[in-house]
């Protein structure tokens, strides 16, 4: 069986990675699929607690059978809205300013 | 009941068939932006109607076949289910067609197809609005579908929803030629008055609904009603402390909820101020919806419950005072009115309000005889009203008609027929549903004060044979008011417009013989072989009361009497419009406060005006709109924070806002980073 840290060492790379993405990158693709990534590093952040927490400690704060999948679940719904309005969002900024560059897209501000 | 006749009947598809007429032209030019010609129009609409008369006529054979008073059933399906405590609720979309719903389907389904076929002629010389024609027959299905569901309905929430149907075509038909400011309002009006009498229906149902709840039996079907009646006629409401306190009997209590809606859709007082304004809609509409078949719902519908109302005394004498003070109060303002159609307005008022006379004092057969009779003639004024418009071109006022009738020929005969029902020359169908009416007022004796309603009833004859009189002498008699190239141009239109007032007119005589009254049943004369067999095939379904113990000598007393007010009414009518015409102003000169008095209809809108609308629009637009709304809420709310921020952080906070999502990021991940090891310290120290 895979130990828990590296689970959870993979779930703290693969967030970290998406943040430098998110933060540096100006290519809207690239920026959305950061996004996906972080969300992802998340959701097996949440089954592996899961797997670690679940019957091991007794208390009323203790996640019983499958929390933790669920609320992967609930994350991977959510992402998939989520892509859809970004998407459309993209499609928006392309056809008005003819690129993908969010820094295109500064116009709201003082 | 075991005499009826369940299921695969041809029931439903009566009101199914203008509907899905009413459909086809809604998706037609609502969504497809597409209109037909007038003549596919016309054939689809009218032959819709046509198919419900025919499908209505086959059901009627049907059920005089069936054994006994069996009545034909229909259950399409459940509708609203609920479990209601350990009982279980249901309302079903389900049809019943018994003597009741019967007599009304023929009333709109025939009377419904006449003016359809007359509309078609009407719209035709309109050149007011030529796109609106497919629209018009949309609305005028709608509303033949609707009323056939609220006379057909099993139960008080499928009547309800005919209830609305009808007021929400009767608001869009008022409000037809929309781009006239007027005409919308009229239509607007209409919708709102009728509210205040549709909240007095619903609170019915609820009432009812509750106490039958209560006692575990809850049902909304008319025949469960009648068998819980027991329950009902038991049951007290108490009155709150501040409304005097004490016990009030509750079928009297929903008696007169019922009443309230009746009051609001049949325009009655006090809630009669929509009427005459809604002849601001075509003539065709005002003859079939304001004259025929909308108005009398309320009638109808206290017939339907009339198991409740023969428990509910005084509910019903409220019922009595007001339908013959209406009738009085409506009659002296038709005198008086001006336009042709307000005087055909208030004289369907004054119709309704014998209507409402006879239910209160029990005879609820001769108030339905009524309706019936009132749709023919009533309808046929209100057409042969529409071609004298038509061929003045949209002239309504009546002293800017006169001396038109020999250009009219056929109109001018079917107006005399018209005009003689409505008067109640005697053997006319007028005459003999009217006269039931009076009998049965005069021989009320547990209403109290039936006297007086009596009197009140018999005056109305004379006003309404002076009125009705008096609107076809002017409108198409005496010194013609017309300009001379209007005159000449005056042609009788063609036969769609005309067969259809002849038909009307021969129901306005031949609609004698189904009332006709026991005592001229009995002379040797006439041999009618079943007298006033209306009454005695409504019987099946509606409470008929004790007969009156009235002798012969009495009644033919009673007779005597409405005739001769009959004649006094129609003498003053010739005379003063005929013979001396200068005498009508000059008592209009003498008695210039009444007169004014009269022809403002006693000032009642100006009172609605002044004490409700008024201070209920100065509220809204002082108080709601330019104190709450712009000051409170634009103006504090969403400004006054804009602004408390801006000066409390001296203009500087909104140079955060740079425009780039990435550093918005990078602010909230720091942030998030910086709750994080705050979390951290806190569990950790």
């Amino acid at each position: 069986m895979i130990p828990y840290d590296h689970v959870l060492g993979l779930s703290v790379l693969l967030f970290t990675i998406g943040v430098i993405g998110a933060l540096t990158r100006r290519n809207l693709i690239v920026i959305l699929m950061c996004l996906e990534l972080m969300l992802n590093a998340v959701n097996l952040a949440f089954v592996g607690f899961n797997r670690m927490w679940a019957g091991s400690v007794s208390g009323p704060e203790t996640p019983v059978a499958l929390d933790g999948q669920v609320f992967a679940l609930m994350v991977i719904t959510v992402a998939a809205s989520e892509v859809a309005v970004g998407l459309a969002i993209l499609i928006s900024l392309v056809r008005n300013r003819d690129s993908i560059n969010v820094e295109d897209a500064s116009l709201l501000r003082w | 009941m075991s005499n009826d006749l369940m299921g695969d009947t041809w029931i439903p598809w009566i009101p199914f068939l203008p509907f899905a007429s009413a459909l086809l032209h809604a998706v037609l030019i609502g969504m497809l932006r597409r209109s037909l010609s007038p003549r596919m129009v016309s054939g689809i609409s009218c032959g819709a109607v046509a198919g419900s008369l025919l499908l209505t006529c086959v059901s009627f054979a049907e059920m005089i076949s069936l054994p006994g008073d069996g009545a034909i059933q229909e259950r399409l399906f459940s509708w609203i289910g609920l479990g209601v405590g350990s009982a279980h609720f249901d309302a079903d979309i389900a049809f019943r067609f018994d003597a009741l719903s019967a007599v009304m389907c023929l009333v709109i389904t025939g009377v419904g197809l006449l003016i359809h076929i007359y509309s078609v002629g009407y719209l035709q010389q309109d050149q007011r609005d030529d796109r609106g024609f497919q629209r018009f027959f949309c609305y005028m299905n709608l509303f033949i579908a609707a009323m056939l569901v609220l006379v057909l309905a099993d139960n008080l929430l499928l009547m309800f929803l005919g209830w609305e149907g009808v007021g929400l075509c009767s608001y869009l038909l008022i409000g037809f030629w929309y781009g006239d400011r007027e005409k919308a309002q009229a239509g607007t009006k209409a919708f709102i008055v009728n509210r205040i009498g549709d909240l007095g229906f619903l609170v019915g149902t609820l009432l009812l609904f509750w106490s039958l709840s209560e006692s575990g039996t809850p049902t909304m079907s008319f025949r469960g009603i009648e068998g819980a009646l027991p329950v009902i006629v038991a049951s007290t409401l108490s009155l709150p402390a501040w409304l005097g306190g004490g016990e009030f009997a509750l079928a009297n209590a929903i008696g007169l909820c019922f009443f309230l809606g009746a009051c609001g859709k049949s325009a009655q007082l006090p809630l009669f101020v929509w009427l005459p304004d809604a002849m601001a809609g075509p003539t065709p509409v005002s003859a079939l919806i304001h004259a025929a078949t909308m108005v009398t719902a309320g009638v109808y519908m206290i017939a339907r419950l009339s198991f409740l109302y023969a428990v509910a005394p005084e509910a019903s004498t409220v019922i009595a005072w007001t339908g013959a003070v209406s009738a009085l109060f409506a009659a002296t303002i038709a005198c008086v009115q001006s336009d042709i159609k307000k005087v055909l307005a208030y004289s369907t008022i004054s119709q309704l309000g014998y209507m409402f006379l006879a239910a209160g004092v029990g005879a609820y057969t001769a108030a339905m005889y009524h309706v019936v009779t009132h749709a023919f003639f009533k309808a046929l004024l209100f057409l042969c009203a529409g071609v004298v418009i038509m061929v003045l071109k949209h002239e309504q006022d009546m002293r800017r008609m006169g001396g038109i009738g020999s250009r009219l020929p056929w109109t001018r005969r079917w107006m005399w027929i018209g005009v003689g029902t409505i008067a109640g020359v005697p053997l006319t169908a007028g005459f003999f549903s009217k006269d039931q009416i009076l009998v049965a007022s005069y021989a009320a004796h547990e209403v109290p004060g039936h006297i007086h309603l009596y009197w009140m009833a018999l005056t109305t004859v004379a006003l309404t044979a002076f009125y009705s009189v008096r609107l076809i002498y002017v409108s198409l008699y005496g010194t013609s008011q017309v300009p001379a190239e209007v005159r000449r141009e005056i042609h009788e239109p063609g036969g769609l417009v005309l067969w259809p007032l002849g038909i009307l007119a021969v129901l306005c005589i031949l609609g004698s013989l189904l009332g006709v009254p026991q005592l001229w049943g009995d002379l040797e004369l006439l041999r009618v072989e079943e007298s006033n067999s209306i009454h005695h095939f409504l019987a099946r379904v509606v409470a008929v009361g004790e007969p009156h113990e009235l002798d012969a000598s009495t009644e033919w007393g009673l007779t005597g009497r409405a005739i001769a007010m009959f004649a006094l009414g129609s003498t003053m009518g010739v005379i003063l419009h005929l013979l001396r015409p200068a005498w009508a102003d000059w008592l209009a000169g003498k008695l210039s406060f009444a007169h004014r008095l009269v022809k403002n209809a006693y000032y009642v809108d100006a009172l609605y005006r002044g004490l409700i609308v008024r201070p209920l629009l100065a509220a809204s637009d002082r108080l709601l709109f330019r104190w709450i709304d712009v000051r409170l809420i634009d103006g504090l709310a969403v400004m006054g924070s804009a602004n408390l921020l801006r000066g409390l952080t001296d203009g500087l906070l909104k140079y955060t806002q740079v425009g780039l999502a990435q550093v918005y990021f990078l602010v909230m991940l720091l942030g998030s980073l910086a709750i994080l090891v705050y979390l951290l310290f806190e569990s950790g120290a």
